[in-house]
């Protein structure tokens, strides 16, 4: 059974096993392949996509689950949030090897898209599903503040 | 290997090209294949003034892409805009590591082996456009200076386009001579990194991205233990998910073919295989653990000794005798070991981000039976290493090229670890014991020192072992604890035992590092604690190194060490040289709710000789910090009963999180020293410095990690 959905904007259809996680969908049938694998399990946050504007792991997402929903990858990431986001991330030069980002981007969109003046909680808290095992979490942090327009250290 | 067939085949965008990362494939093969000037392996510059730096080393996070680039533009006075960076293929004549004598990454030598060897590649490009300009214009090359990319005397300019074709004629100095660091327009100044837009956009191509037209996915069932091998496989059920194409036995284990990964995994999970035990290590860790203990208590071989240790400790007023353990540690990087497998004519095209080029590239082809010089390596960023992908024994590649031939190369073969085989493959960080007994004399004075290490080797039964092993003596294992560990101790003696075992190990970001610096720098705050010394002035008196005092004096004057802490926390400090490179750092500390350590904030003073790119060397501070910090707290891995590894994934192998991440402050001090190591360095004090922080607030010495191992509560 075809499963139909919107990516990035546009109609897509998937002919294969619905419970194919989207993931896979995404990278190995669709060819969009800034979604990563790093666990399969959504403890790293590496396949991090937006369902419906909202922060979702696409490697637990079965993709008979996003049917008739909006799916958008960090291909498709545009407008003044993800803008931001991205431009600041380049700005301090965050990566290092650069694997994981494509999901931590996605994540601090999805977190200014809510909260556009998080705090030092709300990024631990809305960030903490994204590992980073090169730890450039001090510069994750800054950029999304300099994307937020927010200041302040840490207590 | 034919280097010059290769270097044709890269001028005129041949096979041997490899695939631009600044600029979409097809364009940088057009801007090689344009290249006018090439003077070298590591310099082309083309009709339109495009500057195309041929990166050798791997580029897994740590820079060395951004830090050639930056070498060579500054000695070419080029616009920063004017360059990108291409891998270099898989050439031992061209582009061997200069320390290693092959091509490849490892204990932090990237910039340390090629410092001069850049410098002199983008000075004899310079040379060639000076001496262009002044045969063009009449003029002495004296008198011809180059700024931003523009080339000029008096009111004469041109740009590197329009002088290239002239250069090419010109004999190629042998003899270039660099810049002197006063003119350095790049080096020691920001530049933005390469390659960080295309790896927030997405858009950066690593190896598991790679889809070639009619690829197959492969996913490779292993024994539940090390050593076990297949006796018998059942793969009807795995046969029977749409999807699956095949499964073939390999070396390592057994292999299933299909549409797509997760169908390759879901197969490879659904095989029923026996497997033949007898073989495998089925210790448990813990086993392990107590003949590790066991041996550390008997002299063991001796590495170094100065002095008397036994008699001074026999003297010695007040003494201390501890025992530390430290567990397996899994790399775990992102992207977990990967490799795409194409035949091509009469060899193989292999996409991957490999470490050592040349050496897993024949590896390779040794088990692909194809000849090495028809085959090529089309080299990607590699999503994190952390020394997972430099095995001497190139497990993975093998692996590889194992289920490509398996299937007959009737496709390409994409092959992805999942992260289940990544945390229970093995080749992980040494298990290791030391058992340290030292003493203080009456006037506080350091009174002996006897160590005895036990872990298994990195180097033994691999191709490294007449590289690593000498006299019997492993130098991973014990490195930072010898050289009477790196203070002036009088009376000292150092042993080590190599332990036995079917477990893999390998070289982990630090290596030896890893537990020398922890069992040193916290021995050592309780030595002078027990001598009544300062802890900064204290270590001072004993540290051999002037470069190790200065960031010492540094990281205690940022942190304000001798002044307390703000309530419920305390300052662990910590030094230590490694890679030539000298590391200081002082953690602030306070005991969270979870009953660990809470570490607020890390100041990192960090001596690395001439900062060629100061923003990537805080970058690698932070994240050797981070990467310590996370194992130090969280991480082992333990095998159960039969050989089993228990970790099998993030929920059960912990990594640190945004929330756990300190603060950094980082100092560089200024030096005009050959630049040294950065990618590991950074690591080795940060355990120490927090466990010496901890014991500061709670009277607990740390003897075993992680901390959450629970004896340290």
């Amino acid at each position: 059974m075809a499963t139909t959905f919107q990516l990035n904007g546009k109609p897509e259809t998937f002919d294969g096993d619905p419970e194919t996680p989207l993931l896979w969908v995404l990278r190995d049938h669709l060819g969009l392949t800034g979604t990563k694998y790093g666990c399969g399990v959504a403890q790293c946050g590496a396949c991090t996509v937006h369902l419906d504007g909202k922060n979702r792991r696409s490697c637990v997402t079965p993709v008979s689950m996003v049917a008739g929903k909006s799916v958008t990858t960090i291909e498709g990431a545009s407008g003044k949030v993800a803008d931001a986001v991205k431009a600041a991330w380049v700005q301090i030069d965050v990566p290092q090897c650069g694997f994981c980002q494509s999901g931590q981007v996605m994540s601090a969109i999805g977190l200014l898209t809510a909260k556009p003046k998080p705090t030092d909680a709300d990024i631990d808290a809305a960030m903490a599903g994204n590992i980073c095992r090169c730890a450039t979490y001090v510069r994750i942090r800054q950029a999304i503040k300099d994307a937020a327009g927010v200041k302040g250290a840490r207590a | 290997m034919n280097a010059v067939a290769n270097r044709r085949a890269f001028l005129t965008g041949g096979a041997a090209l490899t695939i631009g990362f600044t600029l979409p494939a097809k364009a940088a093969k057009a801007q090689a294949a344009a290249a006018a000037l090439a003077p070298n392996a590591f310099v082309r510059i083309g009709r339109d003034s495009r500057i195309t730096i041929i990166a050798k080393h791997v580029e897994f996070g740590q820079g060395p892409a951004t830090g050639v680039a930056t070498i060579i533009a500054d000695e070419l006075d080029a616009a920063w805009d004017q360059v990108e960076v291409v891998f270099a293929p898989a050439n031992d004549p061209l582009y061997k590591n200069l320390m290693f004598g092959t091509m490849g990454v490892g204990g932090s030598t990237a910039m340390r082996e090629s410092w001069d060897q850049m410098r002199m590649a983008g000075a004899a490009a310079r040379a060639m456009l000076v001496e262009a300009a002044a045969k063009r214009w009449g003029v002495e090359p004296g008198a011809v200076s180059i700024a931003q990319g523009v080339v000029s005397a008096g009111n004469r300019k041109a740009s590197f386009g329009e002088l290239v074709e002239d250069a090419a004629k010109l004999t190629v100095p042998q003899k270039p001579v660099p810049k002197t660091p006063d003119r350095y327009v790049y080096i020691g100044k920001h530049v933005s990194k390469v390659d960080s837009k295309a790896k927030t956009d997405g858009s950066a191509v690593f190896t598991q991205d790679v889809r070639l037209p009619g690829m197959v996915h492969a996913a490779v069932r292993r024994p539940p233990a090390f050593g076990a091998t297949v006796k018998k496989v059942e793969d009807a059920a795995a046969r029977a998910i749409p999807g699956v194409l095949d499964v073939k036995p390999i070396p390592s284990g057994v292999a299933v073919y299909a549409r797509d990964t997760w169908t390759a995994q879901r197969g490879a999970a659904a095989l029923e295989v026996d497997w033949d035990m007898a073989k495998a290590e089925t210790r448990s860790s813990d086993q392990m653990l107590a003949e590790y203990s066991a041996a550390a208590r008997t002299p063991g071989r001796q590495v170094e000794a100065a002095g008397d240790a036994a008699a001074a400790l026999a003297r010695a007023a007040k003494t201390i005798d501890a025992t530390y353990y430290f567990p397996f540690l899994a790399h775990a990087p992102m992207e977990t070991m990967d490799y795409v497998i194409e035949k091509k004519g009469e060899g193989i095209s292999v996409h991957a981000g490999s470490q050592f080029q040349v050496g897993e590239m024949g590896a390779m082809c040794g088990v692909a039976g194809v000849p090495f010089d028809k085959s090529a390596l089309v080299q990607h960023f590699a999503g994190g290493s952390f020394g997972r992908r430099a095995t001497p024994v190139m497990f993975d590649g093998t692996e590889a090229a194992a289920c490509a031939r398996a299937y007959g190369f009737a496709a390409p073969v994409k092959v992805v670890a999942s992260r289940e085989n990544d945390l229970t493959g093995g080749f992980y960080r040494p298990m290791t014991v030391h058992r340290v007994r030292a003493g203080v004399d009456a006037t506080g004075a350091i009174s002996g020192w006897d160590q005895v290490c036990a872990a298994k080797s990195i180097m033994k039964d691999t191709p490294f072992e007449p590289m690593g092993i000498r006299n019997g003596i492993d130098g991973n294992m014990i490195e930072g604890a010898n050289d009477t560990n790196q203070y002036k101790i009088g009376d000292f003696r150092l042993g080590q035992h190599l332990m036995a075992g079917g477990v893999p190990v390998l070289w982990w970001r630090s290596v030896g590092h890893t537990h020398t610096a922890f069992v040193k720098e916290t021995m050592i705050d309780e030595l002078l604690e027990l001598g009544g010394k300062d802890l900064v002035a204290g270590r001072m008196e004993l540290l051999k190194h002037d470069r190790a005092k200065a960031v010492l004096a540094k990281v205690a004057e940022m942190a304000a060490f001798g002044k307390p802490a703000k309530k419920g926390r305390a300052k662990g400090i910590a030094v230590h040289e490694s890679f030539d490179s000298f590391v200081a750092q002082v953690a602030e500390v306070s005991k969270g709710a979870d009953g660990l350590p809470k570490v607020h904030k890390v100041w990192c003073a960090v001596d690395c000789g001439v900062a060629i790119n100061p923003d990537i060397i805080r970058a690698q501070m932070e994240g050797g910090i981070g990467y310590g910090l996370g194992h130090a707290l969280y991480a082992e891995l333990t095998l159960g009963e039969g050989g089993v590894v228990q970790q099998t994934n993030f929920d059960s192998y912990r990594s640190l999180r945004i929330g756990e991440m300190p603060d950094v402050e980082v100092a560089i001090i200024p030096s005009t020293e050959k630049p040294s190591g950065v990618g590991e360095p950074g690591l080795p004090p940060i355990a120490p410095a927090v466990a010496n922080a901890w014991r500061k607030l709670t009277g607990k010495a740390v003897r075993r990690l992680p901390f959450a191992h629970g004896d340290n509560a």
